[in-house]
């Protein structure tokens, strides 16, 4: 090792603490901007270690680094103009793509590693896998990624898609893959066995993904970022560089905790959601409210829903993805901000798997103006129900199922928000039509609920308008 | 092999300082906390800096531009999209609920 290499270590040193304090300073919403920024330090000088590095040591030719710098140029401009412009409730999506970029970039880097290796000295084991790994990961992450953010935009399907023998065939195409990269680490000189690996993980990728259900998508992307920070690592064992492998490492134990706190949070198992089929056949049969079930629910109009909220003392608002769906979040904080100004108490009660992706719906009510304290994470939230008096549900369903305290049907055993525990709930839906898991909710039957049928931003705005009534009278 | 290991060390140890540092995150910061690893994993520029310095033929050049313009799309946009969910998540939020104290005293 060089003295300049030595620097170059430290460097990357630095750059990672700062990685880590970034990612620690997101604990909280006063300090995450600045954590944030300082990671960004970090990426700067860890970047800018490399580029001197890479001038000393090999020095390149002048038009491999023009092609870098107008790759560079080009991606950058497309980063930034779609970070700019994305609308929150499509974060999800441009989340989905930029797993899909990092992980092909990664993958291109461990197959030039490859080609340039063959040509001149053969490859060490300790190389070769890594590389081989990284081909296999990044191109299932690219796939993948981009067949997520398809579904997560609605260009493709959100229900699993699948067809007879699609079971079968992922299994012979994994097999390839498999079979392709164990011959290519024993095989370093093929680039065609390379190429295998690099095809048939594509194609699982897309497999995988499509068999996946619209209602998993908060595990799917976290899973995918987990793939991603783990091919970036590989491709910094492949060239050995400290600051991709701490870095991708950083990243994969991020994307694993989210995808196991998303999935405790659907009470299903990593692996179940993976092989795919929520939804679908065995548990749609049982969709669909009973005759009887409608006739015991209670209608409500707006006016009725702006009394109650008028007069109560503590509110808790339950947020679905439907109101994200119906853009519906302004109306929700204006009608909250009004009751909070007349001395209602009101909160956000937010289930971990809300929105599309973990912690979506907190995004969606800040971007409204919500203030992060009114936000209630489900332990909160389900001791707070106990004292209050109108729990208001907005397009949620499953998150709020009662039926999951009863073992025996698709939503058993999911923590769940306890909204049957308020004083009254009111619920404001489309139609009685049941949520992703396909089983009716008994909440919606429960006495003390009073259904409100509607457009979730126009009847907000209708009870607004209702309460402003009533607390100026 | 000792390169190897000392890589190994390095990767365990940073999975397990991730995995200490990002259980503490409250679920209400996983979205901005997610694009911000998102961005991290972007570091793979640093690696498409390496390809180019190395690149000699033609698929060299390719891969070199694959790596760089993704790579490049992941960090700026990662970093980008980030500090702007956090930006809503910091703003003033004393402005509006004294206005509405305001108008609701007016109309008591």
């Amino acid at each position: 090792m060089t003295d300049f290499e030595f620097v170059v270590g430290l460097i990357y040193l630095l750059s990672a603490s700062l990685f880590v304090v970034g990612l620690h300073m997101m604990r909280a919403p006063a300090t995450a901007r600045n954590g944030n920024r300082i990671s960004a330090v970090g990426m700067i000088i860890a970047v800018a270690a490399t580029v001197a590095l890479s001038l000393v040591t090999s020095g390149g030719e002048w038009i491999a680094w023009a092609v870098l710098a107008v790759g560079v140029l080009l991606g950058g401009i497309f980063g930034v103009y779609r970070a700019r412009t994305v609308k929150m409730t499509d974060v999800p999506q441009l989340v989905s793509v930029f797993n899909a970029v990092g992980g092909s970039a990664a993958a291109a880097i461990a197959f030039a590693a490859f080609i340039l290796a063959t040509s001149s000295n053969p490859l060490d084991l300790t190389v070769s896998i890594p590389i081989v790994l990284d081909v296999l990961i990044g191109s299932i992450t690219f796939s993948g990624s981009l067949i997520a953010a398809g579904k997560l935009q609605g260009v493709i399907p959100g229900n699993p898609v699948t067809f007879p023998g699609s079971r079968a065939l992922n299994a012979v195409v994994a097999l390839i893959a498999l079979g392709a990269s164990v011959a290519a680490i024993i095989l370093p000189e093929n680039t065609l066995l390379l190429v295998v690996v690099l095809v048939t993980a594509l194609i699982l990728g897309v497999l995988m993904v499509l068999a996946i259900g619209g209602a998993d998508a908060p595990v799917v992307v976290s899973l995918l970022n987990a793939l991603t920070g783990l091919a970036v690592a590989m491709a910094g064992f492949a060239i050995d560089n400290q600051a991709l492998i701490i870095a991708g490492a950083l990243v994969g134990a991020a994307g694993t905790i989210l995808t196991l706190q998303m999935a405790k949070a659907m009470n299903r198992s990593v692996l179940s959601i993976i092989l795919g089929g929520f939804g679908t056949g065995e548990i749609a049969a049982s969709a669909g409210p009973a005759d009887e079930e409608l006739a015991n629910v209670r209608s409500l109009t707006t006016d009725d829903v702006a009394i109650q909220l008028a007069y109560a003392q503590h509110v808790l608002i339950v947020p679905g993805y439907g109101l994200a769906a119906a853009q519906a979040q302004h109306e929700v904080a204006e009608l909250a901000s009004l009751l909070i100004a007349h001395h209602v108490d009101v909160k956000y009660a937010i289930h971990p798997v809300a929105g599309r992706m973990p912690g979506h719906m907190n995004v969606l009510l800040a971007e409204a103006n919500v203030p992060y304290e009114q936000m209630l994470q489900l332990d909160e939230a389900n001791t707070a129900f106990d004292n209050c008096d109108v729990a208001l549900v907005i397009g949620a369903n499953d998150v709020c199922n009662p039926n999951a305290r009863t073992p025996g049907n698709a939503v058993s055993g999911m923590p769940i928000l306890n909204a049957d525990h308020a004083k009254s709930v009111v619920v404001i839906k489309r139609s009685m039509r049941p949520g992703y898991a396909g089983i009716p909710n008994p909440l919606f039957t429960d006495p003390k609920t009073g259904m409100l049928f509607a457009d979730a931003k126009e009847a907000l705005n209708d009870i607004t308008v209702g309460v402003k009534e009533y607390v100026s009278a | 092999m000792q390169i190897l290991f000392g890589n190994l060390a390095i990767f365990v140890l940073a999975l397990l300082v991730g995995v200490e540092v990002i259980s503490k995150i409250p679920s209400t910061l996983h979205t901005p906390m997610m694009s911000g690893a998102n961005a991290i994993h972007g570091v793979v520029i640093a690696g498409a800096v390496v390809t180019a310095s190395l690149a000699n033929s033609p698929t060299g050049y390719i891969l070199t531009f694959i790596a760089g313009a993704f790579a490049a799309a992941n960090v700026f946009g990662g970093y980008a999209v980030t500090d702007r969910i956090l930006k809503m998540f910091m703003r003033p939020k004393a402005v509006e609920p004294a206005d509405e104290t305001k108008t609701s005293k007016d109309a008591s």
